[in-house]
């Protein structure tokens, strides 16, 4: 492929265009009505091109990427699922795309009936009783379901549980998303497998707990299996359970964070439900919860009236509103697409699928990899590099080399667990074909680092792009197009 | 494997103490700046804080990840390393020389209280 890296900047012509619009007849310019305080000063500078600059440049660009319709892209934690195409011709639906938010009610009653069907799909999939669906995205479900929390105790006027638990190993947005609610937070301790340490929890457990925040299976993929005595432990002091729904992809059809004992939990659409994210997104982060917290969840909401109609309505009590109307609807759309297409009885195998598939890869690789966590994982393991230390060849080499062999690497570096780490999620929706593959590629790399190892160091080799100075990028990035051309 | 010094006192949190007088001297071990990669930003306290025994008194950030800094003493920082604020990756060329912040500490018995070089190694080698 030829390289190509041109800002559509760079393609300006002074006056080429795309389009050639009859003489004006008028002799009337329509800017010139304007009042000249609403009239800009200089010019906007857009790009001047033709259809096809613009066709040619965008399409080469997306030929640069490397996205789940290109390959096969394990990347832990991240749920990179293929994306139905039937999701997004569903989501173009003019009927549903030519609307607009300030409409009348009677108006828009399809997108409120899957507004209100799809939060009802998704509480039942979850086991609790209300679902909002305003959130944009995973963090920002994790700030409402905490600001949840937060007004549950205060309505309770038990304003001094203002700390949340947080195992060492959880997502970095947990903690984060805890401090902007205003909330406190306390550390509790993993065992080596990731799993809450139950005798490090206790003590923790006091009036002042406002809850914890968990993900389950952990970040290492495993189950965590003393959550039943988790969720005692902590109702019993008062607190509440929150389930980060970032790993809710195995437990489909399986278990329900509701039967768990969990309170509050969010959903990544963009990743349990099939929707684009990684720059295609963008997100949402629906935020359930168990009936006593109803009322607080965010306004407006979506009722059924006795009559079968649909209304916007808000409670008094509802913590307020954390986003513009309803959230982001068009990806409401594909994943209400995705769960009608998939129907209840296929949903069911997602969970049991995305496991089998890792666990393939797995103990496929463990021969050649360090596997720090044996036993049986979810959806998805971690790796701390490669078995033989002695080459010198990291977990940024072999992630690097993948790319040589046509496959995105996998998540490097997190859990922080260990200093190697490779955080492989295939998710259910990859042939055997496409795991032997991969599987065989991971044996070559291994078998390239012990009688070839500076070839790996210094991988990728057949990238359009050559190994990427990170130190500098981090230390000197260039932002803009000004920066670089000193313009 | 890494280099460790016989006359400085280590944190298993991989920083390591050099006291003189009553000022410590504290910086990251060559195992800490290994394993991390390519460090470039060191977060320091400012002159004048108090730090710690035991508690975060700053952060490193590599293109791998961001880690805490635990200070292995207690006491007023009287000077941090300047030539870090441009330079975040003289810690990878020498972890020892390139220290990060010098403390007057206020109990000299929680140094004793560290690893010897022995045990850190031991520590290195799990």
């Amino acid at each position: 492929m030829k390289y190509y890296d041109k800002l559509i900047f760079e393609l300006s012509r002074p006056g080429r265009k795309g389009y050639e619009l009859p003489a004006n007849e008028y002799g009337k310019d329509s800017l010139s009505d304007l009042p000249a305080d609403l009239t800009r000063g200089e010019k906007a500078e857009l790009p001047e091109v033709s259809e096809l600059d613009v066709v040619r440049h965008y399409t080469n660009l997306s030929m640069k990427n490397f996205g789940v319709d290109t390959g096969f892209y394990p990347l832990g934690s991240c749920t990179m699922k293929y994306n139905p195409k039937i999701n997004e011709e569903v989501a173009a639906m003019p009927a549903f795309t030519r609307l607009h938010p300030l409409q009348d009610e009677q108006s828009v009653q399809g997108a409120l009936e899957l507004y209100y069907n799809l939060q009802k799909a998704l509480a039942n999939i979850a086991g609790l009783y209300e679902f909002t669906l305003n959130p944009y995205a995973g963090a920002h479900g994790e700030l409402t379901g905490l600001m949840v929390m937060r007004q549950y105790h205060i309505a309770n006027g038990d304003t001094k549980r203002t700390k949340v638990i947080v195992p060492n190993s959880a997502h970095g947005t947990n903690p984060a998303s805890a401090m902007v609610a205003g909330l406190e937070v306390v550390e509790v301790k993993s065992k080596p497998n990731g799993s809450i340490d139950v005798e490090d929890l206790k003590p923790l457990l006091d009036d002042t707990v406002a809850g914890i925040m968990m993900t389950n299976p952990n970040t290492l993929g495993m189950f965590e299996t003393e959550i039943m005595e988790i969720a005692k432990l902590v109702h019993e002091a008062g607190g509440l359970l929150y389930y980060d729904g970032a790993n809710l992809n195995p437990l489909l059809g399986k278990v329900r964070p509701g039967d768990m004992g969990f309170d509050i939990m969010h959903i990544n659409l963009h990743k349990t439900f099939s929707t684009p994210h990684g720059g295609g997104g963008p997100g949402s982060g629906p935020v359930g919860v168990v009936e006593k917290l109803a009322r607080f969840l965010p306004n407006p909401k979506v009722k059924k009236n006795e009559d079968g109609s649909f209304t916007i309505t808000g409670s008094e009590e509802s913590l307020g509103s954390i986003s513009s109307f309803l959230g982001n609807f068009g990806v409401m759309m594909k994943a209400y697409a995705y769960i009608l297409t998939l129907g209840k009885e296929n949903l069911k195998n997602v969970g049991p699928l995305a496991t089998l598939n890792a666990n393939y890869i797995k103990e496929s690789l463990k021969d050649d990899y360090l596997l720090p966590i044996d036993g049986v994982c979810k959806h998805e393991f971690v790796f701390d590099g490669l078995k033989d230390k002695s080459t010198g060849v990291t977990t940024l080499n072999v992630a690097k080399r993948l790319l040589d062999y046509g496959f995105h690497a996998p998540t490097i570096y997190f859990p922080l667990l260990f200093h190697e780490s490779m955080m492989i999620e295939p998710t259910e929706t990859e042939s055997k074909e496409t795991l032997d593959e991969f599987i065989e590629v991971m044996h070559k790399v291994a078998a390239e680092s012990r009688e070839t190892p500076e070839e790996v160091k210094n991988a990728p080799l057949t990238t359009i792009v050559r190994k990427l100075d990170e130190t500098t990028a981090a230390k000197n990035p260039i932002l803009t197009y000004r920066h670089l051309t000193g313009k | 494997m890494s280099k460790i010094l016989d006359d400085l006192r280590y944190a298993d949190s991989h920083e390591w103490v050099k006291l003189e007088g009553d000022i410590a001297t504290v910086g990251i071990t060559d195992y800490a700046q290994h394993a991390l990669g390519n460090i470039v930003y060191v977060d320091m306290p400012e002159v004048g804080d108090e730090v710690t025994a035991g508690e975060e008194f700053g952060a490193v950030e590599s293109v791998k990840a961001a880690s805490d800094l635990i200070s292995p003493v207690s006491g007023e920082v009287v000077e941090i390393n300047e030539d870090l604020e441009d330079s975040p990756e003289l810690v990878n060329e020498d972890a020892f020389a390139n220290w990060i912040m010098k403390v007057k500490v206020s109990d000299a018995a929680e140094i004793e209280a560290l690893l010897d070089a022995a045990a850190y190694a031991k520590i290195c080698e799990e």
